[in-house]
This record gives structure tokens, sequence and C-alpha cells, in this order.
């Protein structure tokens, strides 16, 4: 079956794309290795978190960074184009109800009490925002990794507000980690138990947060019901993986592709491609009992970088991207040092590797002419970024997922 | 091959993807998780020495390998460890019982009324819920009374220039005779003279159920019987998505045989409608297909996704006039096999089908349509929806089933 479309990876760049691609009448086809990072890390759309300082407008910070990062993926795209992509992933998963925009960062507090700096927040995450100051409460359930007396007195000590901790005790449950308490949550005995308890224990002006765990498939009403129940501002603080949050988005955006017509194949390496000299003709995918070439008239590679496999590294110290082999941009000059340094969170000279690519996404070969006429690549696979520095790391992706279907879209016209 | 699956463990970096993913661990706790029994547990198995028994309840559906980022063949570690641990305690009456189709087949099939009557009985179901441990309710299958490849030996297949091996399987053999006769109906139609060898079981419920040696030899016999047509270039198709999916890959990546060209096997072996699709591809499937104004819900069962071949039946489904499928993103119908036919696992694997029986519900379809024959037959179990093999469709909608044939 010919595809007009194939993308590789299902992270939020990848089902971006499709998603995009497939709501205009492309036939798309997303295959993964497996299910990408949405599994463990927040579905805050941080678009610019830090630059050399904390930025509270990535509207206003964008351009100058930019400039001031060659390089950087966000220099290929228009801060319309960024915009666009917010407010079209907004209006695509209403049920989420993400709230937020360019025009300021909220501050949410993470689960170790840092204040991090988000542009668009789920609704379940909107009532975190610490810039308003006042009172926060943050509810302990003896969930593994989430202290609230810790993360209370972080943010106390940082000075921007107020916080303490309640440790509620649930009743004995075999699974005490996200996925078990997000499964309790939905039903209505332990909602009844949980109001009940904090009914007691909260202040007049508290804001209560919760661990993200109010509920996988319900969280919106779940959320909405203990706010009223509360009477108070209620919202949900990041876990450590798994995160319950970036399932739910992960479940809404591949519903949303497969009721737009997408198709998912997940659980199959990409292992190769097939390409003449100016354009990749299919992709060859691994199955059970041999490999199949997918063909298509446009790619989106989204694979990731260096955690996700998308960009490899060997025991030699080789680094190459996994698909088709694309020149690398941003690697360290072999001078026989080992490509890590010794002290962990230091900038590490691998961290901005990745596939440099032109003003519609392609990548690029060392003279910046595109490699291939018809693949684009989104995401993590791109260099030029430390994402984990930036807090930049789901903007980027939705930014050049959704920028780089806009590219096929555009040829294709 | 077993140390290369024991060996991708090493690439676990403990994301828990799989845990999100696991239908069993997350309705019920006697199942901790496949990255709990597999990556985590394996450390501490050394022959002889099985940590922990809940590797039992592991369904081995495969999702978890399906998802993992990092190749980590978690179900397969799992299938294996719970062969060890049978091993070490000895594999009970029940589960060697129900392990075995073609030996219940074939004792089955002459008495199929009087069988019938003892398996749909209540006091009789009562009695093998305490004696066997085979629960009550559990779906069990009818005994057609008659066997598919008796009626392949009185059945004369064209003669043309192009041939298909038909694998068919157990299933297929004693229960759903009906939907072999329209698997060769179909081919046919498509220019296809088909060859049904004689063929046994693959192996695979007694794979489950931990008896590998014994699945071994089951497999390594049907691989002999098919070889010889394998090697001559001929491609083999199956209708049943499981038994398929041992040739192409348990075989080697779980029970870890070798040899007896196993690999030509393989690698010519075709999920039924995955071999339809790509005759489409390359424009040789017929498309005389009449309309079928229905609506049918679809569910590709976890050993059909295990084929890596994406959701073939959507498309040739969409190729018929006015059907309207919608596909169901429920992952598993609980009934892996002869899982949920245990006493011990029966509430369990509904609890896993409940999301996938309110889509077919909700659907307010009459029939529903699967690949796999158990997962058809716990579907109509938990719905009361019937539940027919994709080809049937696509049987009807070529119009073969007219003049329908008489019984």
């Amino acid at each position: 079956m010919s595809h007009d479309t194939i993308v590789i990876g299902a992270g939020l760049a990848g089902l971006t794309a499709a998603l995009r691609l497939a709501d205009e009448g492309q036939r798309v086809l997303v295959v993964a290795r497996g299910v990408g990072a949405t599994h463990l890390a927040p579905p805050t759309i941080d678009v610019l978190g830090f630059a050399d300082e904390r930025v509270e407008s990535p509207a206003e910070a964008l351009s100058g960074f930019s400039a001031a990062h060659p390089g950087h993926p966000y220099g290929r795209l228009s801060p319309e184009v960024v915009s666009a992509g917010i407010e079209w992933f907004k209006a695509r998963l209403p049920a989420l109800g993400y709230q937020g925009g360019l025009e300021e960062n909220l501050l949410l507090p993470t689960a170790v009490g840092a204040a991090k700096p988000s542009a668009v927040v789920p609704e379940t995450m909107n009532g975190g925002d610490l810039r308003a100051g006042g009172r926060f409460v943050f509810v302990g359930l003896r969930l593994k990794d989430f202290y609230p007396a810790y993360l209370a007195e972080n943010l106390t000590q940082s000075g921007q507000v107020e916080a303490r901790a309640i440790d509620l005790d649930p009743p004995p449950a075999d699974d005490g980690g996200t996925l078990g308490l997000a499964r309790r949550f939905e039903q209505s005995s332990f909602r009844d138990w949980v109001a009940r308890e904090l009914s007691r224990r909260v202040g007049q002006n508290e804001r209560v947060g919760f661990p993200a765990v109010l509920g996988r498939q319900s969280a919106g009403d779940v959320w909405r019901e203990l706010e009223s129940r509360l009477e108070r501002p209620v919202f949900e603080v990041a876990t450590l993986p798994p995160s319950v949050p970036g399932i739910r988005l992960f479940e809404a955006m591949a519903s949303a592709l497969r009721q737009a017509g997408g198709r998912l194949l997940i659980g199959q390496p990409v292992i190769g491609a097939e390409a003449g000299n100016s354009r990749v003709e299919g992709v060859i995918v691994q199955e059970a009992a041999r490999p199949k070439t997918y063909r298509a008239r446009s790619f989106v590679l989204a694979s990731g970088g260096l955690a996700a496999g998308g960009i490899r590294v060997d025991s030699y110290g080789k680094v190459s991207e996994a698909v088709f082999d694309l020149p690398l941009a941003g690697l360290p000059e072999a001078n026989g040092r080992p490509p890590f340094r010794p002290t962990y969170l230091d900038e590490q000279p691998l961290d901005r590797v990745g596939v440099a690519v032109d003003d519609a996404l392609r990548p690029t070969d060392l003279e910046g002419a595109p490699r291939f006429e018809n693949l684009h690549a989104a995401g993590a696979a791109l260099a030029g970024a430390v994402p984990w520095r930036e807090a930049s790391g789901n903007g980027l992706s939705l930014a050049t997922g959704y920028a780089a279907a806009g590219s096929i879209l555009e040829a294709a016209r | 091959m077993t140390e290369l699956m024991r060996d991708s463990l090493d690439h676990c970096v403990k994301c828990t993807i799989c845990e999100t993913f696991c239908p069993f661990s997350q309705v019920t706790p006697l199942f901790p998780g496949p990255k709990f029994v597999g990556p985590q547990g394996e450390r501490y198995r050394k022959s002889g020495d099985s940590p922990d028994a809940s590797v039992d309840y592991c369904s081995g559906c495969g999702i978890c390998t399906q998802v993992c980022p990092h190749d980590v063949k978690i179900a397969e570690i799992n299938s294996q460890a719970r062969a060890q641990l049978w091993e070490e305690r000895g594999i009970p009456l029940r589960n060697q019982l129900i392990a075995r189709p073609s030996v219940l087949g074939r004792l089955g099939t002459p008495v199929a009324p009087l069988a019938n009557w003892t398996l749909q009985a209540r006091p009789l179901r009562h009695l093998s819920h305490s004696l066997l441990g085979i629960h009550r309710d559990a779906p069990m299958p009818r005994f057609a009374g008659r066997t598919f490849q008796r009626w392949a030996r009185s059945h004369r297949s064209p003669s043309t220039d192009r041939s298909v091996v038909y694998f068919h399987g157990c299933g297929t053999n004693y229960y759903e005779p009906g939907v072999g006769e329209m698997v060769v109906a179909v081919l046919e139609h498509n220019g296809y003279n088909v060859i049904v060898p004689r063929q046994d079981c693959c192996g695979l419920p007694l794979q489950s159920n931990g008896n590998f040696p014994t699945a071994r030899k089951y497999v390594r016999r049907l691989v002999a019987n098919l070889a010889p047509y394998a090697r001559q270039g001929l491609p083999i198709v199956s209708n049943s998505t499981s038994c398929g999916l041992m040739l192409k890959r348990e075989a080697d990546e779980i029970l870890g045989v070798e040899g007896g060209f196993l690999e030509t096997v393989s690698q010519a072996t075709y999920d039924l409608c995955e071999f339809l699709l790509l005759m489409h591809e390359r424009g040789e499937l017929r498309t005389d297909l009449r309309p079928l104004p229905m609506t049918v819900p679809y569910h590709a069962p976890c050993q059909q996704r295990g084929h890596g071949i994406g959701k073939p039946a959507l498309d040739l489904l969409a190729l018929i006039p006015e059907l309207q499928v919608i596909e169901l993103d429920a992952d598993c119908c609980g009934i892996a096999g002869t899982y949920g036919l245990k006493k011990e696992k029966y509430e369990i694997s509904m609890a896993v089908g409940e999301r996938l029986f309110r889509g077919v519900r909700d659907s307010g379809a009459d029939v529903a349509a699967c690949d796999s024959e158990t997962c058809r037959w716990q579907i109509t179990h938990g719905t009361g929806v019937f539940s027919v093999h994709p080809v049937e469709l696509l049987y009807r909608s070529y119009g073969l089933d007219w003049p329908p044939a008489a019984g």
C-alpha cells in the first residue's frame, strides 16, 4: 500500500506531524521501534525556559535566542510557525484543555520543588503557577519518589510562595505507583475518601497540589470534581516516570490519528531505506518473518536523539544516524579524548549532535544542501539544541513536527 | 537464540513503558508487570532457582515487547521463565490437557454431540471447574463434528499456474471448518490452486503452558510437513494469527528451535490478510466485491500485531463497498489462547477484555471482526456479538456464499 507520508517515530514530534498531515487528508503511516518519551516526561509544552537567564516570555526571547545560537532548530522556524503550532495543538486536543501561549511562561513546581518555566500546560496543571504567589499545599499519597514535605520546603526556601505538605495515608493498595493511583482516582469511593480527608485539613486560601495521578482516562473530570469539592484551585505536579499525564497525551494523539485515518505501526524497527540520489523511495521495516519496504512520497524522521536511539554511538565512539545514515552536525572534533566529560551535569561534547536541516526542515549535507528533497526531520533528532538545559523539549518537538508537516503540505501543493 | 533473548535485557533502562501498556498488570496485582518479572526478575533466575511464581500470570500477549523502545524481548524472556517455573514444579494435568488441541479434537470430533453437551452442561462444567480447574464460565468452542482436513481431502482445487499452501491450524480443523472452506474459496476465486498438506498442532498452546520440550516436537513435525513446499518456493498462508506467528517468529525466538528448514518455512509464511493485501498491492486481487451495507468493529489481536505487518485487514475490508469498519483501540481481549480458560485466571481475563467488549457493544453492530479464533470466541462470550474472521466478509462480498451451500 503506498502512503503519502511515512513518519518514523511515535513521540510528540512524529505524532504531531502525522496528525496534521492526516487531518489534511494524507494517507499517513507512523512506524516506530517502540513508544517514545511521552510516557516518561511531563506533558507540558516547554518552548523556551532558559536562555542566558530564565525566560519570562518566549515570544520576546525566541528571535534573540536563535541569533545567539546558530544551528539551533528554532533558527529554522519563524515565531509565527511556533505560535501556529501551539494554537493548532490546543485546538486539536480539546479534551486535554491545554492553556497558555508564547506570551508568557508559567512557573510550575517540579516534584523536587524547583520552579520550571512552561509555555503551554494541560488544564490539570495550570493551577500550579507559582507566579501567583500565595499559599500552596502539596498532598502526599505515599507515592514513592514524591515527597511533598521536601517539595514544599524547597519551594518555600526559594521565597516565592509559602508551601506546606499534607501526607495522606490511603488504604493499602496493590499498586502504589503512579498507574495504580491513577486507577484509584477513577473510583468515586477513593475520591470521596481524598476529599473527606483533605477538606478538614486544607486552609482557606491554599492551592492544592497532587502528584500527577488524577486518573488516566478521565483526568479532566476527576480534576474538576476535586476543585469543586475542595472549593480551591487544584493542580497536578509532574512525577517521575511513568508519567500519567504524558500517557494521556500519547493516548489522545494516537486516538485522534486513528480517527483521522492514520496508521500506527509500533514495535517494528526501521532498519534502512531505499533511496536514489535525491529522493527517498521507501523505508525498510523489519517484520516478524522478513523485511518489508513501505513506499511514500514524503518522509519525516522523528526517531529521537541519543536517548531514543535515533542517533547512535557505538563502542568505538562513532556517532551515526540510524535509518538514513545522514551526515551529522554538532560532532566534537575527533581528538582522541572520550566523548564524555566526567561531571554528569556539565555540557557534554555530544549534547548538540544531530541532523542539520534547511528552512523546510530537510536534513542537509555538510555544505547545507538538502540531502533528499522529500525527507524532513523533527524533534530530538535535530542538531543544535540542549532541551534539558533550555527547557525546550516538547516545544521543539511540537514546533518542528508541525512545521515539517507544513513543508510537506506546501511541497504537495 | 535463547541467550540472545536474555542478552537483550541489558538494553533495559527501566523506563517502565512496558508496564504502562501491560493489560494484565493493570487489572490484577497477581501479575506485578512485565518489567518486574522480566528484566528485573531475570537477574535472579538460574536453572532450578525461580524467584517468583508470578510470571505464570503473564499471558504472553507480547505487547510489552512491541512497545519497548529499546528492543528488549520482554515477553520472550517471560515465556522462557514460565517454562522454567513449570519444569521445576511439574505441569498440572489441566494445562497438559488444554494445551493439546489436536488430541482433544481427535477425541471430540467423532462424538461431537456428546462432547459439546459435556462442554456446555452446567453440572459438568461445575465438576470440571472444581476437579480440573477449567473455569465454569470460560468460553469453550464447540466441536464441528467434522474436520477441515477431511473436507479438503475430498475437495478438488482447480489446477492453475499458481499454488499456495494452506496452514489452517487446529481451530479451523476441529471447530471452524467452515472458515477454512471460506479461505480456500477466496484464494481459489483469486486464481490460486490451494494445497492443504497434512498437519498437526504447531505447539503454541504447549509453549504457553510451559511445556517447551513437547512444543518443540510439535513445531518440528509441522515444519517437516511444510518444508517441501517452502523449498519449492510456494507461499504458506495461515488464518490463525498465533499459529502463523509460531512459524514466523516464536519457534525461533522463544522455543529456540534450529534447523530442519525452520528458516525457509518461516520466510514463506504469510498471515492470510497480509497475503491478500500483498496481492492487492501487486494488482492481482479481484475486486468484484458486492456492497455489504453494515458496520463492523474490528479488533487486531495481540498475536496478529506480533507479525509486525500493521493491520492489513483494515485495508482489505476498505475495498468492500458500503462496509463501515470501526478500528477498536483496546489492546487485548484477555483470553490469550488458554489463559482465560483457567479457573484462577478467568476473572482477570474478563477484566482485561472489558475495554474491548465495551467498544464492541458501543458500536451497536451485530457482527465483529477479528483474525484470531480464540479471541473471536472471547469477544462473543464477553459481548454476545457474533464474531467473524475478516475473510468471511470478503467471502460474502465476493458472493461466494451464493447459492448458499447446503448445511
